[in-house]
């Protein structure tokens, strides 16, 4: 693919301070300029998806340095599926928030092409430090995002969520600086030749290491027992930019996939599977604190921000089980979570501008305009958000508790999941019929003010609930894709060979 | 020499959690300030304690020191102080928006605030 894999990291960061520099008073424009780059990624992206499909991992050396002395980008299976789902997300976002949601403080999509260069980047790199550089940058952006549009309530969050996270790169700079100490090396693919090597003496030192990075990239993944930022940050955020965070998450995710099947997978000698037992039982407990989080909620901000919290605890059960078709199954409901994760945050956003003063506080009150397509939408989300049939939620938790079949902590892992999708599914039902149901009752109607072009928030919403519904018509398809991304997962020594050169996995 | 370094990362990290944990903002910052030094110090001795040693080859060194943690902390360094100058604004902001610099927006003189 020659200099296409650098395109969606260089692009988004070239047009971004275009838009700061020509578009200040013209929101059109800016508009038009952050459309076309998230358009001309998303493009790209599935080129590359094409490409990454077709063989053994492709190798871009910055600075024409070869590993591991210069920082590599890496795109295989997994990276190329990321940066298509970043990308698709990121273009029916940018519809929701040209809405107007986009003009209700400055520079939104300078950001937004910020954030998306930090996505993107994160998932295509083949070293540590510079996963940490990429992570910075979408979290800066991430903060101007978050506290878009202002406001007492979201000013208080972002100051927590910042607080978090600059904790989280604090932590992985003391991860890096150990693992660095008994390796002496950065590059992803070299730590997965060097990490076996480790002198006894020292495996003290790379353990504490290995735990430290663990850790960070649960902060980003909001599990058990460092969730407590997610809910306030995405209840707070912007409707848009709370629907794009439902990615963020997944950096945490693939991170955790990426580092704790390669680097310290099942060729890391003492290291071995290092985050199986740390990772399961919190996992577990992030489930369930999720889905109680759900029926105690509220407001429909938090009860989706805790759904969420839940999705991503389902999601790291089946990335803990540490199996070629348990990773398939989280692979899928990876993509199943982000989007209807992101479409329960677009329809909260569009029921609180109709609601007027009661906003997205579950409670009965007068009805709203729209109510009819907007409890459509709702209802479908729903359904695929908490795994009941025929959508892709189902699916993709009969797959995990499929794979989950042969595991020690099997009981657990189906006791935990079916009981946690009943209570997700009561929260929702709760909050659906005292939005939809019990407020259509009454006679008199919210006037709030029309929204100027509610139309495209609609669509994109819609857009999404369609995903839903496409990712479970197309399940068979995606599955063989997902299917054969496991397998390059866990055979680390393809991925090895094309960062190092071939001969350089055995001469070590 | 390493006592000495050690010993003092490690009191710079005890203050900055400490503060971290403290209720109201601008400990919270100083906090996150100090423990931004102390993984600056532990970076650099990351590549070993060496003294008067250059980076770079040269004819007639044997002893060098390990020039990629330097390289690390001159970017750990430039973004943890964009960090701090972000979230100095941000509290500020928060503190003449609330009205309270308690990191849960709730007001000092509310007596289930705590502290």
């Amino acid at each position: 693919m020659g200099h296409w894999i650098i395109v969606p990291i260089v692009l988004p960061a070239l047009v971004a301070p275009l838009i700061i520099m020509f578009t200040r008073n013209d929101l059109v424009l800016a508009r038009t300029l952050s459309f076309v780059s998230s358009a001309i990624v998303l493009v790209v992206a599935i080129a590359l998806g094409i490409a990454a499909a077709s063989g053994a991992p492709e190798v871009y050396e910055l600075g024409n340095w070869p590993a591991p002395f210069g920082i590599v980008l890496v795109l295989d299976r997994l990276s190329a599926l990321m940066v298509i789902l970043t990308a698709a997300l990121a273009l029916i976002v940018l519809l929701y928030a040209a809405s107007g949601w986009d003009g209700r403080g400055r520079h939104f999509h300078a950001l937004f092409q910020f954030e998306l260069m930090g996505l993107n980047g994160a998932f295509l790199t083949g070293d540590v430090f510079n996963l940490f550089v990429f992570f910075e940058v979408l979290l800066i952006a991430s903060y101007g995002l978050m506290l878009h549009g202002g406001g007492a309530e979201r000013l208080k969050a972002g100051f927590q969520y910042v607080a978090v996270n600059l904790l989280g790169s604090t932590l992985f700079l003391f991860a890096v600086g150990l693992i660095y100490a008994v390796t002496g090396t950065l590059n992803m693919a070299d730590l997965a030749v060097k990490v076996p090597q480790v002198e006894p003496g020292d495996s003290a030192l790379l353990h504490a290491g290995a735990a430290l990075l663990l850790l960070v990239f649960a902060i980003k993944a909001a599990l058990v027992p460092v969730h407590f930022w997610l809910t306030g940050t995405y209840a707070a955020a912007m409707a848009p930019v709370a629907a794009l965070f439902a990615i963020m998450t997944k950096v945490g995710a693939y991170s955790i996939i990426r580092i704790y099947t390669l680097v310290f997978g099942g060729d890391a000698g003492e290291a071995a599977w290092f985050a199986e037992p740390w990772l399961m039982p919190a996992a577990i407990v992030t489930l369930a604190v999720g889905m109680v989080g759900v029926i105690s909620a509220c407001t429909l901000g938090r009860m989706v921000s805790y759904s969420v919290v839940g999705s991503m605890g389902t999601l790291l059960i089946a990335v803990s089980l540490f199996t070629s078709e348990a990773m398939s199954a989280a692979l899928y409901y990876l993509l199943h979570s982000t989007v209807a994760g992101a479409a329960l945050f677009m329809i909260t956003g569009l029921i609180a501008e109709r609601r007027g003063p009661d906003g997205d506080a579950i409670v009965v009150s007068r009805r709203f305009r729209n109510s009819e397509v907007l409890s459509g939408l709702f209802f479908l989300a729903a359904i695929a958000m908490v795994g009941l049939p025929p959508l892709s939620g189902f699916l993709a938790k009969l797959l995990i508790l499929d794979s989950a079949r042969d595991a020690e902590a099997v009981p657990w892992i189906w006791a935990v999941i079916l009981t946690t999708s009943l209570i997700a599914t009561i929260g929702f039902a709760r909050a659906g019929s005292r939005l939809f149901w019990k407020t259509a009752a009454s006679d008199d109607k919210v006037d709030a003010p029309v929204p100027a072009h509610g139309i495209f928030a609609m669509a994109a919403a819609g857009v999404l609930v369609t995903g839903t519904v496409a990712l479970t018509g197309f399940a068979g398809q995606i599955g063989i894709y997902l299917d054969a991304t496991a397998a390059q997962l866990f055979d680390s020594s393809a991925y090895i060979a094309s960062v190092l050169g071939e001969s350089s996995g055995t001469v070590r | 020499m390493e006592v000495f370094v050690a010993s003092s990362i490690g009191l710079l990290a005890a203050a900055g959690v400490y503060l971290l944990l403290r209720a109201h903002t601008f400990p919270v910052v100083l906090g996150l300030a100090l423990l931004s030094y102390a993984v600056n110090v532990f970076l650099f001795s990351m590549g070993r304690l060496i003294v008067d040693a250059p980076p770079i080859l040269q004819k007639g060194v044997d002893t060098y020191t390990d020039p990629l943690p330097q390289a690390l902390v001159l970017t750990a360094i430039v973004i943890s102080f964009g960090m701090t100058a972000l979230i100095v604004v941000l509290a500020l902001r928060s503190y003449l928006e609330i009205g309270s610099d308690h990191v849960d927006g709730t007001s000092i003189d509310d007596p289930k605030a705590g502290s």
